[in-house]
């Protein structure tokens, strides 16, 4: 799948993204983001959506991190905490890959 | 985060329906398998009252309007339709997310990658077995199982994520982790272990079926052993079966609540089997917009909320837990849909379809029915049709 890998360990430099399978898309009728994914539709919270935003397949799990933890101007490691555990959830589900491409 | 099967998507517990998530578009009933739980009706619609493309187009309109997130293109197989590539094309400039569950065995790769191109999401493919010669047996298809396991592997090589679909039951329960090594072996994302749900087809065929306590719990076992082994690789959906629980299951989220099923003559469903309910009369998209039939069609309404419950549910605390299971079931069980699902335990059946279940794993005969237009088919009989 085009330089993204299925069964992910995340590690600080893992650079995570959505696979074409998963779509986040906002949802009008209920007027909210929403995960697609086979047979499941996960449903973020406000802060899940940012950092699902955020897996671009640029950003590696640490920049990512230190964007969120400078907007919120709140401690690395306790965001670096609860974002590898959300995330390292979605990749044993098969709804996030990594891109392995190098970066241009 | 959480799941939408466990349900932030869903309706106040007090309003009896909210806005449809996901829908079933039985495309067509034609299949070449011939599976004796096959969850179609007896009576199946034919060919000649098949939807159209431009209306099954207009369908998939509707339904985007209406809030549906999802579709999952089904059958019979859908793949015997010409127009799916069309259909899912459709389904993709709408915003649905699409689904294929298939047979597999019309597939081709070429196929595969044009429908991937028209934005098909994601692909399940029903095995019968994990044994070849059992697996035709069951679906009565000389060359079905090899030409699934082709189908699964071009499903991959396209890069579609792909779910294996296994139905257990007697006799093939004793193949589960086989099933489990087959579905890692093909690279699969899910596994989902469906035992068999006895109504339509497989009510002809539950003696032939029913699995015993035993296998369930070994079953179970398996599973859980599996499911540690294989975090992070493959995903296993799995339910205990009805006769031997406690307490029904949800059915479909309660009836009309979230979801329904689209036949393929058109007629809008609460539940893929709910047409096994005789004298229930169902609207079709022929004659009604979707978004009337989901608010107003008696169908749906008739044993939406709690209100129509009889006892033991009327009174029960777990009440808007499980709406009293599955209405299919209790037809089938006790003649009236609205009685208390046999599954739970509180039904004054319960017991009896407890001992019947018992009965039919240890005595049943091992001879299927097979599913076609003509009501049915016995399997020949062989010698050495060891159970
Ligand atoms: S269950 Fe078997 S017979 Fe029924 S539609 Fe599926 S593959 Fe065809
Ligand atoms: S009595 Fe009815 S509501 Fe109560 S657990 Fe049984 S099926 Fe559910």
């Amino acid at each position: 799948m085009n330089g993204a890998r299925r069964h992910i360990q995340l590690a600080l430099d893992t650079r995570p993204i959505l696979p074409r399978h998963v779509k986040l898309k906002f949802d009008k009728q209920r007027e909210r983001w929403l995960l697609l994914a086979p047979e499941r539709i996960l449903v973020p919270d406000e802060i899940a959506v940012e950092v699902l935003h955020l897996c671009d397949g640029k950003a590696s799990i640490a920049a990512l991190v230190a964007e969120l933890a400078a907007k919120y101007d709140a401690p690395e490691a306790e965001i670096m905490r609860d974002v590898r555990a959300m995330l390292q959830d979605l990749a044993d589900k098969g709804f996030l890959a990594e891109n392995t491409e190098a970066i241009p | 985060m959480t799941d939408a099967k466990s349900d932030p998507l869903a309706p106040a517990k007090s309003t009896p329906f909210g806005l449809p998530l996901s829908v079933l578009a039985e495309i067509t009933h034609r299949c070449p398998l011939q599976c004796p739980y096959c969850s179609n009706p007896i009576e199946m619609d034919r060919a000649a009252s098949e939807l159209s493309t431009e209306e099954w187009q207009r369908v998939l309109h509707e339904l985007a309007d209406l809030g549906v997130l999802q579709i999952h293109f089904s059958g019979g197989e859908p793949t015997a339709r010409t127009d799916l590539l069309e259909l899912v094309q459709c389904a993709t400039d709408v915003g649905l997310y699409s689904n294929l569950i298939t047979s597999g065995v019309l597939l081709t790769k070429d196929r595969l990658a044009a429908l991937y191109q028209a934005g098909l999401s994601h692909v399940q493919i029903s095995f019968q077995a994990s044994d070849e010669t059992l697996a035709n047996r069951i679906g009565a298809h000389r060359r079905g199982h090899a030409k699934k396991l082709e189908a699964a592997k071009w499903t991959r090589e396209v890069g579609l994520p792909l779910t294996v679909n296994a139905v257990v039951h007697r006799q093939n329960l004793h193949e589960l982790p086989d099933l489990i090594d087959m579905a890692v072996a093909l690279d699969a994302d899910r596994l989902e272990v469906a035992n068999v749900q006895y109504y339509g087809w497989a009510l002809k065929n539950r003696a032939a079926l029913m699995p015993s306590e035993a296998q369930i719990e070994e079953a179970t076992a398996v599973v859980d052993t599996a499911r540690k082994r294989l975090l992070g690789i493959l995903e296993i959906d799995y339910v205990v079966p009805d006769y031997y629980a406690l307490r029904p299951k949800k059915c479909m989220g309660g009836w009309g609540r979230q979801f329904f099923n689209i036949s393929p003559a058109g007629k809008v469903l609460p539940c893929h089997a709910a047409e096994s309910i005789t004298g229930l009369v169902f609207d079709s998209v022929r004659d009604h917009s979707l978004a009337w039939i989901w608010e107003h069609s008696p169908a749906f309404n008739l044993y939406r909320g709690t209100d129509w419950m009889p006892e033991p549910c009327r009174s029960c605390a777990l009440r808007e837990e499980d709406y009293g299971g599955c209405r299919c079931q209790a037809f089938a069980l006790t003649g009236n849909a609205a009685n208390t699902d046999p599954a739970c335990a509180l039904s004054p059946q319960h017991d009896e379809i407890f001992q019947t279940a018992r009965r039919e794993a240890a005595d049943g005969s091992s001879r299927f029915i097979y599913r076609n237009f003509i009501g049915g088919t016995a399997e020949p009989e062989v010698e050495n049709n060891d159970r």
